[in-house]
């Protein structure tokens, strides 16, 4: 045995070689063309012991500063919340995360009904009849909600709320240029969209109108003037949502939102520089066949006994090939397992409790702010907002990681109009005492 | 150990009043939430979360999971998947405090672990497919495969190339080669395989024109045959001003053998969580970074990672880049345990990886050949595919084969794939099983065989060992059950 990863021994691959009839398994790769074969050993850097790894690893490790290492008041759509204990515990049994795709459902009875639930509390949460069985993350769920909705509506433009996610809007466009889908931007009026703006964008041609809620500014856009400017000529109306504020808030689909999306990362899921994490996809049942991604759906056995299987896959891509509602197959399932156990755990009662402590903690930050003299742009606002700084935010950030701070996110980096704002976000982890205290350095460095 | 028959689904344990969460407490005065939120945006009924304690929760997910079945449970040799052993410590790694919590959006000290992990991955990968330039951004392959066409489609427009719109794509190939051509927006178009099951070349003559902007291969293909033609496939394709797309779904079969790079390939996508031993997590997350040549290489999403002395920066100076496709990053903790991988194996090991998973496969491949029919009879590299035509005569599908091998304690191959076989099983066994499984797996495909001619029944109503009986696909596609109803709601609706 060469590795303990390789268990064929020199007598095993002996006798498997007499078996195949050959004398070395160079022969087996002898249809490969002389002049391009690879002759020597890859430069790559040499094999470490497990100890050696974990050490080289660790130490790199400690060289990123983190919400462990630090008071993180840094959101912009990757959050630091609570994760219960019982989903890492749970996510390590190696039946659910060595497990392929569920394709043989007889064995798979546990990956299938714990996506059945998943779809089950995506569904409650967001209000609407339908949700698959995950996406990559929850901008590229909103994109396919873009592409979707453009097939449904055999139209070729959607209206994109500016209060979007950046990257978000980056990763639409990217998808809808190579479908030939123009995307036009609707402005910010302070820090929600211009509604007026939107309404003129949105005409005959929309195939959508897709707003995020709450948005990229924390603030909390008006669904119920937006699901008329979006339903006025027919277009379909798509929400980009944190599902942990909408546990508290009242839900897309209760204001009649057509597709819902967003990234259950608030769930169960850390940071991890920026992924894996988990998008959701719910939408009505009119809208069920042209889902995107895998369904689980419930039916039974022989003897009656209850059981749950992939379905309605003519929509996906290992049936239909080229004419597949999405070329999405590998999604985020043990993501999704995650963030069902760390819904579940919370409970109806908790997942409230939580989303309500983001709020209060937030609010009391921002009163702080305003106390010490900041301008605090939004009124309301989820865990997320803006202060304006009088310099600018990435030297002011550089300087707190000394006090022990990850300040709040540079949307100067993304809007002109926002040099010198810091988008803050306070989740239920921090303390009064950490609030307080970030408040008086962010004063001391603003001057 | 796993009970027979259904599982209560976690909304039928829930006891009002029960809960498994322990939240910091409030430490600041509470508003009235009437004073922060217009009414209308306050939920007026909660979602219906379960309420369960939290032993409750843990048994519940603990007997869903002895309904599973995962590689450490036993054999996985479902073809095109690399169902190989998920180390231990890729695990560790990813958990590590330092990359666990690390927040994409910091200014660069602050992520500089990150970014090394993720500049290293980028180098070792250039080094095994041969490419110019990585990019570790796509979550799984399929939108890797796109990311690569996306590209792709720039580069032709850059060069005023407007009529290329067709794809090239092997009627032998993944379902997701034909899904991601259409997405990105081109018209997919087949080239016939030849008898020996690879590609057939004057076809291929046939539908290359000024009009192909790619072809895409997997090599070895599907049937886990390598095409040893590629060089006059290459010579044809870009003979015709198109590119070559590798689907680097197989790569499993020929690591420091050959490079996709050095076959003439223009563009690559990876599955970390195939060759790289990412875990599958019961369908996801995946990893499918992409690589290209120099030519494609300003075409690529942005950012890109770059060393400068001892540090690491980000680079978004890509004047032509198709764009972002993901947010931030990628699927780092996917890719941090590839890169884990990597450096377990070193440049010996990853050859070794290969060489093993093929002469297992081959091993297999000629013990089964006569009691089931072999198409395609040559060497094969990491998998093969035997057609079940023998046993269909005799009464029984692959299907019921299939259902068969779970009796015996294996999950079955890749059945009814790929789509030029008739009634195929695709198996690829990866270099991580010992003989000894190999054996048992392929006395118990020969033992079916046998049951086969002596009790038909006995495999036509397998399994028989299974938590629950074949289940009816046709229902749950006719009236599509999708979520949870508690009975009361529905009793209420009729």
């Amino acid at each position: 045995m060469s590795h303990r990863y390789l268990p064929v021994t020199e007598k095993d691959k002996q006798e498997m070689l007499d078996v195949i009839g050959i004398k070395d398994v160079s022969e087996l790769f002898s249809d490969i063309p002389e002049e391009v074969r690879f002759k020597g050993d890859l430069n790559i850097e040499p094999a470490k012991d497990e100890y050696s790894l974990m050490r080289e690893l660790t130490r790199i490790s400690n060289k990123n500063i983190t919400s462990a290492t630090h008071s993180s008041f840094l959101g912009a759509g990757v959050y630091d919340h609570y994760i219960p204990a019982v989903v890492d515990s749970l996510i390590s049994r190696s039946e659910f995360y060595t497990a392929y795709t569920p394709y043989q459902p007889e064995v798979s009875q546990g990956e299938l009904q714990a996506i059945f639930e998943f779809q089950t509390l995506i569904s409650e949460l967001t209000g609407l009849p339908i949700a698959n069985s995950s996406m990559y993350d929850g901008p590229t769920a909103f994109a396919e909600g873009a592409t979707m909705a453009a097939g449904a509506t055999r139209k070729k433009k959607v209206v994109v709320s500016g209060a979007v996610h950046p990257q978000t809007l980056e990763v639409i466009k990217t998808y809808t240029h190579a479908q030939n889908i123009e995307v036009v931007v609707a402005d910010v009026d302070g820090t929600t969209t211009d509604l007026k703006h939107l309404e003129e964008l949105a005409d005959e041609d929309t195939a959508a109108v897709m707003v995020q809620y709450p948005n990229f500014f924390g603030s909390i856009e008006d669904l119920e003037a937006i699901e008329k400017i979006a339903h006025k000529h027919k277009g379909l109306f798509i929400v980009n949502s944190n599902p942990l504020a909408i546990s508290l808030l009242t839900p897309p689909g209760e204001f009649g939102a057509d597709i819902v999306t967003g990234d259950t990362q608030v769930f169960g899921i850390p940071a991890q520089f920026g992924g894996p994490h988990c998008g959701y996809f719910a939408a009505t049942k009119k809208l069920m066949r042209r889902m995107p991604g895998r369904l689980v759906g419930q039916t039974q056995d022989d003897d009656g006994n209850r059981g749950f299987v992939l379905t309605l896959q003519a929509r996906e891509q290992h049936i239909r090939r080229e004419k597949a509602t999405s070329n999405i197959c590998s999604n985020q399932a043990l993501n999704a397992l995650a963030s069902s156990i760390a819904m579940s755990a919370l409970g109806k009662y908790g997942v409230v409790e939580m989303a309500e402590n983001n709020i209060q903690n937030a609010h009391y930050a921002k009163e702080a702010f305003k106390s010490a003299g900041f301008e605090v742009l939004g009124d309301m606002n989820f865990n997320e907002f803006v202060v304006k700084l009088n310099k600018d935010v990435t030297e002011i950030n550089d300087e707190l990681y000394d006090d022990g701070f990850i300040g709040g996110y540079d949307l100067g980096l993304n809007f002109d109009e926002f040099k010198n704002h810091m988008l803050i976000a306070v989740t239920e982890l921090r303390s009064k005492d950490e609030i307080d205290a970030f408040v008086e350095r962010l004063g001391a460095y603003n001057g | 150990m796993a009970k027979k028959g259904s599982s209560p689904l976690i909304f039928e344990r829930s006891i009002e009043d029960r809960y498994a969460y322990s939240l910091p407490k409030l430490e600041i005065e509470k508003q009235d939430l009437s004073n922060l939120l217009d009414d209308k945006f306050i939920r007026k009924e909660k979602a219906e979360l379960p309420e369960i304690s939290e032993l409750d929760l843990i048994r519940h997910y603990t007997e869903l999971s002895n309904k599973n079945w995962g590689i450490d449970t036993g054999f996985y040799p479902l073809g095109s998947c690399t169902m190989k052993y998920n180390p231990k410590i890729n695990e560790q790694v990813a958990r590590l405090t330092g990359f666990a919590t690390s927040h994409p959006l910091q200014n660069e000290k602050a992520i500089q672990g990150s970014l090394e992990i993720t500049y290293r991955l980028q180098e070792s990968l250039k080094e095994i497919t041969g490419m110019d330039e990585i990019s570790l951004q796509s979550a799984a392959g399929a939108q890797g495969e796109w990311t690569a066409l996306i590209m792709i489609k720039a580069f032709h427009e850059a060069n005023g190339d407007h009529q290329r719109t067709e794809v090239i794509v092997p009627d032998s190939a993944h379902g997701t080669n034909p899904a991601s051509a259409t997405v990105a927006g081109f018209k997919a178009v087949t080239v016939k395989s030849n008898e020996n099951g690879t590609v057939d070349i004057e076809d291929l003559k046939r539908v290359v024109s000024d009009k192909t902007a790619a072809i895409m291969l997997t090599n070895p293909n599907t049937l886990g045959l390598f095409e040893k033609d590629i060089l006059e496939i290459r010579d044809i394709v870009h003979g015709a001003g198109g590119k070559l797309y590798y689907d680097g779904a197989n790569l499993n079969a020929i690591m420091a053998k050959v490079r996709p790079g050095d076959m003439g390939f223009d563009a690559v996508h990876l599955n970390l969580h195939k060759t790289f031993t990412g875990p599958h997590g019961g369908g996801g997350p995946g990893s499918g970074p992409i690589g290209v040549k120099a030519d494609l290489a300003e075409f690529l999403p942005k950012p890109h990672v770059k060393k400068e002395g001892d540090t690491y920066k980000l680079d978004n100076d890509i004047p032509n880049s198709v764009g972002r496709v993901k947010p931030y990053f990628g699927n780092f903790g996917i890719y941090l345990r590839a890169y884990t991988y990597i450096k377990t194996m070193g440049p010996e090991g990853l050859k070794k990886v290969s060489e093993d998973a093929v002469l297992n496969a081959n091993y297999i491949m000629r013990r089964l050949e006569g009691a089931y029919h072999l198409p395609f009879s040559q060497h094969c590299k990491h998998e093969f595919v035997l057609s079940g035509v023998n046993q269909k005569k005799e009464g029984a599908r692959t299907l019921d084969v299939a259902k068969r091998l779970l009796d015996y304690g294996y999950h079955p191959p890749t059945i009814y794939f790929p789509l030029n076989v008739e009634e195929g099983l695709m198996i690829e066994p990866t270099e991580t099983e010992s003989k000894e499984t190999l054996d048992g797996f392929v006395d118990a495909l020969l033992n079916i065989d046998k049951e086969i001619k002596e009790d038909l029944d006995l495999v036509l109503e397998a399994p028989h060992n299974t938590v629950i009986g074949r289940l009816d696909e046709t229902q749950a596609a006719r009236h599509p059950v999708l979520r949870f109803e508690r009975e009361d709601i529905v009793d209420e609706k009729k």
